[in-house]
């Protein structure tokens, strides 16, 4: 008894030090559910990626092939509309632009990104991928939310549009996203926040929605190529567990067989 | 017949006897498994040496298989990771299995060690059994920081980074020592192949010497029990214990059950959770290892950290000696005090079952100040959380330094003369 109750206390005791685990940076990142199943939003994500990533940014642990077999894609289209230059259809997807070059170009060369999602998970990619803004003091002229500094340019803008980010007053919502009222004046309040997100009309080809479902699809692929075998696991997963359920309630009855004569 | 040995166990015919005329055969069957007798009273906790052995060929096994894809160069080893994960048929489960494999091994070895800390199974006679599993545990650690290098993540490199300069603390020696071992002036492709040949090779052989020395030393003296009893004290005409059931059919059908459960969280673990919450495979060991770029945040993994939170937790320097080299002896010292826990524990009984309120009490202290340890280590320092690591090592010390007077000390109950 008194252990416990000394468990408990040095618990209680320790709590305020644990509390400060919980806390870490402050960058709210919006969630993604990656959804592997979604083939279409696959394709589409896959497309982006050779489209506007490839370029600079190599997959190198990924083949083509292995893509076109888990994303459903016949491999003519494949090789027609995706792959570019003369790699072929069982190759990794790298890309054409020269290593050192773009260290040069870039201040770094810009990194293999089969295993971002692992690396940062799929919601900093998706928050990422949508908070670049304009800042005149960067050598392409656009600064990131998440990644402060970033040495790329904004290679979406022709999709989303310029995207600047300024100060004002917002109203202050509650947790359900309701407008909180002042109890005396009863005018929505407001408070001044330095993260006001605007876009400049007529210069992106997509809605915020397109571009937000794109950035989703993009994410989507990303996260399939960080654990291509994720879907099979789950599915033998299933299984596996299933089988050894089973067999550790064979085990239980045969052990209550063999005991029951030992007392 | 007349031939071999006559004093020892034979079949009456056939090919056993056969063998059994030039090989120990039905000898050791029924020294080890038919004949072997232990306590009908084990319990739950007496399930986690068998499946220490379960893991340990379990990562014989998955080694064997990611050794023949796997590459040990700088240059090659994160991509032939990757070839493993991506490329080989089924690589992913192997390697997988491998790796959630090494931390199931610490798990069921913690367990296993709790439980003759809980029982007194290091006591007289067991005293020999402890010391090759506490060998045991010394080689698993080496074994699993060599292996932790080898998929060449930025982890993998500056956790292996951290760890080795904690030789360089040595005064005069270290630095040396640090580059004797690394090969190299920083950790490379030579410290790889080393680190490689060290785990596939030289410590999986200690590791399986040692558990043939741990359980010989084991079935020469018989299993403890929850009561801490000797169950050859009371035996029936035949010689058998009147408390003891054979190891085979008995124990062994029971200790399928757990192998069971085991292996359901294992494959929960393999098939759905194989980072264990980035705790099993850190994050950062999907970027490839760079040595000109430093982690914002680099921690040992989960099974080292309560003595990375020991090293941590010495910030003052004393005796003229400084506070890394003081930190290093701690964490050396907090593993040593452990071989010597047969020798600390004056008690006349062995159970906690039987012991008195003191043994409890330390005993809970300890566990509570480990897992606690453990986890810190897994965080970055504050002041408070550093403060929390100097009462925990204090705490971990005490328990082994007072151990010899509160055993002495305290009133300890009746110890039933058969197991209950």
């Amino acid at each position: 008894m008194m252990m416990k109750k000394l468990f408990l206390l040095t618990l209680v005791m320790l709590l305020p030090v644990f509390a400060q685990a919980s806390a870490g940076p402050a960058i709210q990142l919006d969630s993604m559910q990656a959804d592997a199943t979604d083939k279409a939003s696959l394709q589409r994500g896959m497309q982006t990626y050779v489209n506007y990533c490839l370029g600079c940014h190599t997959a190198k642990y990924q083949r083509y092939i292995r893509a076109a077999e888990d994303l459903d894609i016949p491999e003519d289209l494949m090789t027609e509309h995706l792959i570019f230059g003369d790699q072929k259809i069982g190759e990794q997807m790298t890309s054409a632009m020269d290593p050192k070059l773009a260290a040069k170009w870039f201040g770094a060369t810009p990194p293999d990104l089969t295993n971002e999602v692992n690396l940062r998970g799929a919601d900093w990619v998706y928050t990422y991928l949508r908070t670049f803004y304009v800042d005149e003091s960067r050598p392409y002229g656009v600064n990131n939310v998440v990644y402060p500094a970033v040495g790329m340019p904004n290679v979406l803008a022709e999709l989303q549009g310029v995207q600047s980010k300024t100060c004002g007053d917002v109203a202050i919502v509650d947790l359900h996203g309701a407008a909180v009222m002042d109890s005396q004046t009863g005018e929505p309040m407001t408070e001044q926040s330095c993260e006001i997100f605007s876009i400049a009309e007529g210069t992106g080809s997509m809605t915020p929605a397109e571009f937000d479902a794109t950035i989703y699809d993009l994410t989507n692929f990303m996260s399939y190529m960080a654990k291509p075998y994720k879907s099979d696991s789950q599915r033998i997963g299933l299984w596996a567990v299933l089988f050894c359920i089973m067999m550790t309630i064979l085990f239980y009855f045969l052990k209550k067989e063999y005991w029951r004569d030992v007392h | 017949m007349g031939v071999g040995n006559p004093n020892r166990a034979k079949a009456e015919s056939g090919i056993v006897r056969w063998i059994d005329d030039r090989f120990p055969l039905t000898q050791m069957w029924q020294d080890h498994m038919s004949k072997y007798y232990a306590s009908r009273t084990l319990n739950f906790w007496y399930v986690f040496g068998v499946l220490a052995l379960l893991v340990l060929v379990n990562q014989i096994l998955t080694g064997i298989w990611l050794t023949m894809s796997y590459e040990p160069s700088a240059e090659g080893a994160f991509a032939s990771v990757e070839y493993i994960m991506r490329d080989v048929e089924m690589g992913w489960i192997i390697r997988y299995m491998h790796s959630s494999g090494a931390s199931a091994f610490f798990i069921v070895v913690y367990l296993h060690m709790f439980r003759g800390l809980m029982y007194g199974s290091y006591q007289k006679p067991r005293e020999l059994i402890w010391l090759f599993g506490m060998a045991i545990y010394l080689a698993l650690m080496a074994e699993g920081f060599f292996g932790y290098l080898l998929p060449w993540g930025q982890m993998s490199y500056w956790g292996a980074q951290v760890i080795l300069s904690l030789a360089g603390a040595i005064p005069v020696v270290g630095e040396d020592l640090v580059q004797w071992i690394r090969g190299d002036y920083l950790i490379s492709g030579i410290t790889l192949n080393r680190f490689f040949s060290l785990h596939v090779i030289a410590l999986p052989m200690v590791i399986i010497g040692l558990v043939v020395l741990h359980i010989l030393a084991l079935h020469d003296v018989g299993s403890n029990n929850p009561d801490g009893i000797e169950i050859d004290q009371n035996k029936d005409e035949n010689g058998v214990p009147v408390d003891g059931v054979a190891f085979w059919p008995y124990h062994v059908i029971k200790d399928l059950v757990a192998v069971g459960v085991f292996l359901t969280v294992f494959c929960l673990v393999i098939f759905f959770f194989p980072e264990g919450g980035g705790y099993f495979i850190e994050k950062p060991n999907y970027e490839p290892a760079n040595s000109l770029k430093t982690p914002e945040h680099i921690a040992p993994v989960w099974y080292f950290t309560p003595y990375y939170s020991m090293l941590r937790a010495i910030t003052f320097p004393l005796f003229g000696l400084d506070a890394k080299f003081l930190g290093v002896i701690t964490m050396g010292g907090a593993i040593a005090i452990l071989f010597v826990m047969p020798w600390l524990d004056r008690s006349p009984v062995k159970s906690m079952r039987y012991k008195g309120w003191m043994s409890r009490l330390w005993l809970g202290i300890f566990v509570v100040s480990f897992v606690i340890l453990g986890y810190l280590g897994t965080l970055a320092t504050t002041e408070g959380r550093t403060m929390v690591a100097q009462l925990c090592t204090a705490l971990y010390f005490l328990y082994f330094i007072l151990m010899p007077f509160y055993t002495r000390m305290e009133v300890t109950k009746p110890v039933p003369a058969r197991v209950v």
